[in-house]
């Protein structure tokens, strides 16, 4: 288990982070960064800090997601660079 | 270019990686966090206020200044965000007689919300009050009350969000929240302890200091839910709105 939260998840982590730069769409890049967020969440709650996961999972993942959208809504939604 | 922003990244995110060798390893307990303060706080806290999570103890009365302007710092977020992006709050939005106009939207997402948003919102004060014991406080609970009030305006509409939380409302609460923290400190203040020191509040109540201590953490938890959780819609409801407050997402 320790195995798991120690190796791969920092694995996604990274892919995430690539993903989250190389994709055009932005609200798949938004998606990704929520994901990004699950993670680091599940790495807090791993070296036991379950106050900052909790905090990681409502914030990160919860609502600045959907400010995240609510943002791109105004603007375009696939990236020109 | 793309190849030379990617380059920067690259180097600045090895520089971070390499300086993150000279920390000391996880849990080391010759590490300088554990070697102070730390030690001091996780053998004090239960006798000092009876309070099993050193998490909360710390955050809401031993570093008490630090929660209270940090709860400033958000309130003075959302209302610049409101003072920046609000344009569009007219009259009507004041008056709470507002008839709710129930537009068709997609009747799944409807039920969901009527399922889930009472479970939300319990959840929240439960995390709220039982901040103490488990995981959570203040900050955690007030961020799902207001993602509970952000459902309501993504499953139905802004309009009925805005009539159910409206513009005076999330003001007077974000307002309210900053103002409970300071209060409890300076009824202590008053009472004869420092700022902040809530063991000064069981000259009023029929309790022990360690357990004023508690109820303090515990009020000023509730203050910090309340502004968390106005700012959060508030900022929500200017972004997706353009600040119009109508027709968001």
């Amino acid at each position: 288990m320790i195995l798991v939260f120690r190796t791969i998840i920092p694995i996604f982590l990274i892919a995430c982070g690539i993903a989250a730069l190389q994709v055009k769409d932005l609200f798949a890049c938004v998606i990704i960064l929520a994901a990004y967020s699950f993670l680091i969440c599940l790495l807090w709650a791993e070296l036991g800090a379950i106050d900052v996961a909790f905090t990681e999972a409502a914030v990160g993942a919860g609502v600045s997601t959907v400010i995240l959208i609510a943002a791109l809504l105004h603007t375009t939604r696939r990236s020109r660079d | 270019m793309r190849f030379f922003n990617l380059l920067i990244v690259g180097l600045v995110g090895s520089l971070l990686l390499w300086g993150t060798m000279d920390f000391p390893r996880w849990a080391d307990p010759n590490a300088p966090a554990s070697r102070h303060v730390s030690p001091y706080y996780l053998e004090h806290a239960i006798d000092d206020m009876e309070v099993p999570n050193v998490v909360s103890a710390i955050l809401a009365d031993y570093r008490g200044y630090d929660t209270m302007y940090e709860t400033v710092v958000i309130f003075c977020a959302g209302i610049s965000i409101l003072l920046l992006l609000r344009v569009g709050e007219t009259a009507y939005m004041k008056k709470r007689s507002l008839k709710i106009r129930l537009v068709r939207r997609n009747p799944i997402l409807i039920i969901a919300c009527r399922i889930l948003f009472p479970a939300i919102v319990l959840f929240a004060l439960y995390v709220i009050a039982h901040g103490h014991h488990s995981p959570g406080g203040g900050f955690q609970g007030g961020v799902i009350l207001g993602a509970g009030f952000i459902l309501i305006a993504l499953a139905y509409n802004m309009h009925i969000a805005i009539v159910i939380f409206y513009p005076r409302l999330h003001r007077f609460i974000a307002a309210l929240g900053v103002t409970i923290y300071s209060l409890v400190g300076l009824i202590c203040l008053l009472l004869g302890g420092n700022f902040l020191d809530y063991s000064a509040l069981s000259k009023i109540l029929p309790v022990s200091p360690a357990e004023a201590r508690s109820l303090g953490i515990l009020a000023v938890e509730i203050g910090v839910g309340f502004t968390v959780m106005a700012i959060m819609f508030s900022i929500y409801a200017d972004l997706s709105t353009r600040g119009r407050l109508r027709r968001g997402l």
